[in-house]
């Protein structure tokens, strides 16, 4: 049984390998000459301004989550739609019943303000 | 396309207690949103009504066992007694949780609605034919519970305890999953029933299938919290508001106990020879790091937290024997072990008040002065819970050695009762603080009268189902044929 896994093991073996022989390869012939300019981060031409790792605020991450929810949605609404006719009267209820508890969902975050910025 | 339909509607008839509950829980969350704060009863009205409709729902689903939607459902008389057990359970949290959200600000309707979705997640996984549903169910449990203990948004404490469950629940999310995905592999399915038919004596054998039982023991020990996967429980329990604690301690215990058994006993009962060996490392750790470290507690809440390691040392104990008894053990021992941790919790929440969680050992100080009643009732839930006769926890955990003994794990039992002794220790010196110390408040008890009546009921409960044990025996009995 665990025979059949024997290439995917190998599959992985001649990623891994030949991902790491490129790099190795490029780290020994390739040409190097650092000088500050090089080594400095690049921000559209300016010096760069502060350090990229900042605080920034919670309402971004709220608005990720809704998107990753509705987004899923549809995901899951494609194929659905497509098996429609194999599916019959089920799979309406199902999908009816899916998008009822997700309407819930929708006016609650509503209601509490969470689609508002400020 | 009538035949799927008619099947359709047979499926839904016999998930109709969680087809109720979620309808239900989705009117709560809907109605809560459009009271203002002084109606807030009727929000905590409508989830208790829940769950009475849940459990009349639950008593007329047709006795025997069931299979629908394709396998992935099933009920019988464990899942209606898990069920049952879990309603009445959270329903008791509810009644116990109130006056403490009030006096704190806390009395919001996302404690209820979220509480609910966690029952569901019990009853999904307590009613779980397939790895899938079985997965889903924990899901559910798991995010309600991360959000339950973050509840208080302004405590830090309670922040960082719910940040630290959420990281490590997640991985044992994932190795639980990583492990069923391995058993996927080797065996094809994800049908409990239908693995249980493909496993054979040859299944010891097989790397693939070892493999993934391991990763799936690593997620059920985390859940269940025993050693060496513990870690998050003294922190969780004590960093969360008390009310969510005694949520947490209580009702998933059961649904635990319904994932080892449907996973393990039911779907993996071939390889009980595998997975025994595994149950003993970590039943007797939890047992010996439970009991040892509770004894250098002086919070009360971290004390429970590391009493509960050392319970759940126990059920293993009962599971591992792997006989119907044994189970049956396991099953009374859970059971016995909610209704006292139910009623030690509520304790702290009685003696508590605003601006003072009373979950300090120092705090019992004297309560036989302040209120011989309660001091009693504690005296019964602490030397329950470390296995004194004539009370349910002595019972529970004799049938748990009984089966261990019977099997011819002779040592095991010896290791069980010499830790128990040591666990004696750090009861007694809460009942010593109650009766032979002076208190060192004098503070009125407070406590509405419905909440006494209730702790009340739940300490004589704990005593009577000591002495006359024989319906709850016969009850779990009749689950687990």
């Amino acid at each position: 049984m665990l025979a059949n896994y024997l290439p995917v093991l190998i599959f992985l073996l001649v990623a891994g390998g030949f991902g790491g022989l490129l790099i190795v390869l490029g780290f020994v012939l390739g040409p190097r000459k650092p000088d500050s300019e090089k080594l400095s981060p690049y921000e559209c031409g300016f010096e760069a301004f502060e350090d990229s790792r900042i605080k920034f605020d919670v309402r971004y991450y709220l608005v990720a989550i809704l998107f990753i929810l509705f987004d899923l949605e549809i995901a899951f609404l494609f194929p659905w739609a497509v098996s429609l006719h194999a599916i019959g009267r089920p799979g309406i209820l199902s999908m009816v019943v899916f998008l009822t508890i997700l309407l819930v969902g929708f006016i609650y975050e509503w209601k509490k303000g969470a689609l508002e910025w400020d | 396309m009538t035949a799927v339909s008619t099947s359709y509607l047979h499926d839904l008839t016999l998930s109709l207690p969680e087809v109720f509950l979620l309808g239900a829980t989705l009117v709560v969350l809907f109605v809560d949103l459009f009271i203002s704060q002084a109606h807030r009863q009727l929000t905590y009205l409508l989830s208790l009504l829940t769950l009475v409709g849940t459990v009349v729902l639950l008593v007329a689903v047709p006795e025997g066992r069931h299979v629908g939607f394709a396998g992935m459902y099933v009920t019988d008389g464990f899942a209606r007694l898990i069920k049952l057990m879990t309603a009445g359970t959270v329903a008791a949290a509810f009644l116990y949780s109130r006056d403490y959200l009030i006096k704190r600000g806390l009395f919001k309707g996302e404690y209820f609605v979220l509480a609910l979705f966690a029952t569901l997640g019990i009853f999904v996984m307590a009613s779980a034919g397939n790895l899938l549903t079985m997965y889903l169910g924990i899901e559910l449990l798991a995010l309600s519970q991360y959000a339950l203990v973050a509840f208080d948004r302004d405590s830090p404490i309670a922040a960082e305890s719910a940040m630290k469950y959420f990281v490590l629940g997640a991985i044992a999310s994932g190795v639980l999953l990583y492990g069923i995905s391995i058993i996927y592999g080797v065996t094809g399915t994800f049908d409990l029933s239908m693995l249980a038919q493909r496993l054979d004596a040859h299944a010891l054998t097989q790397v693939g299938l070892l493999f993934g039982l391991a990763f799936v023991m690593a997620g059920v020990a985390f859940k269940f919290g025993a050693v060496p996967f513990h870690m998050w429980i003294p922190d969780v329990y004590h960093g969360a508001p008390t009310p969510v604690t005694l949520f947490l301690g209580a009702a998933p215990k059961l649904a635990y106990f319904a994932l080892s058994f449907r996973v393990l006993a039911e779907g993996l009962g071939s390889m009980a020879g595998a997975w025994q060996g595994m149950l003993m490392v970590l039943a007797v750790l939890s047992i010996a790091v439970g009991n040892v470290v509770a004894v250098s507690q002086t919070n009360l809440k971290r004390m429970l937290a590391y009493s509960t390691i050392s319970n759940v040392g126990f059920i293993l104990l009962g599971f591992l024997t792997a006989t119907p008894f044994g189970y049956r053990a396991a099953l009374l021992y859970t059971i016995t072990y909610v209704l006292m941790a139910l009623g030690s919790f509520a304790m702290i929440i009685l003696l508590s008040r605003k601006g003072f969680e009373a979950d300090r050992i120092d705090d019992f100080k004297g309560l036989a002065q302040r209120s011989p009643w309660f001091a009693w009732m504690m005296l019964f839930f602490m030397v329950g819970t470390a296995g004194v006769p004539p009370f349910a926890g002595f019972f529970a955990k004799l049938y748990v050695i009984q089966a261990l003994v019977e099997v011819g794990f002779t040592w095991l039992a010896v290791v069980a009762v010499l830790f128990s002794v040591v666990g004696a220790f750090y009861y007694l010196r809460v009942v010593k603080a109650m009766f032979f110390d002076a208190p060192a408040d004098d503070a009125p008890i407070g406590g509405a009268f419905s909440f006494k009546v209730l702790l009340s009921l739940n300490g004589l409960a704990v005593l009577a189902l000591g002495l006359f044990n024989t319906p709850l025996v016969e009850l779990v009995a009749k689950a687990l044929r």
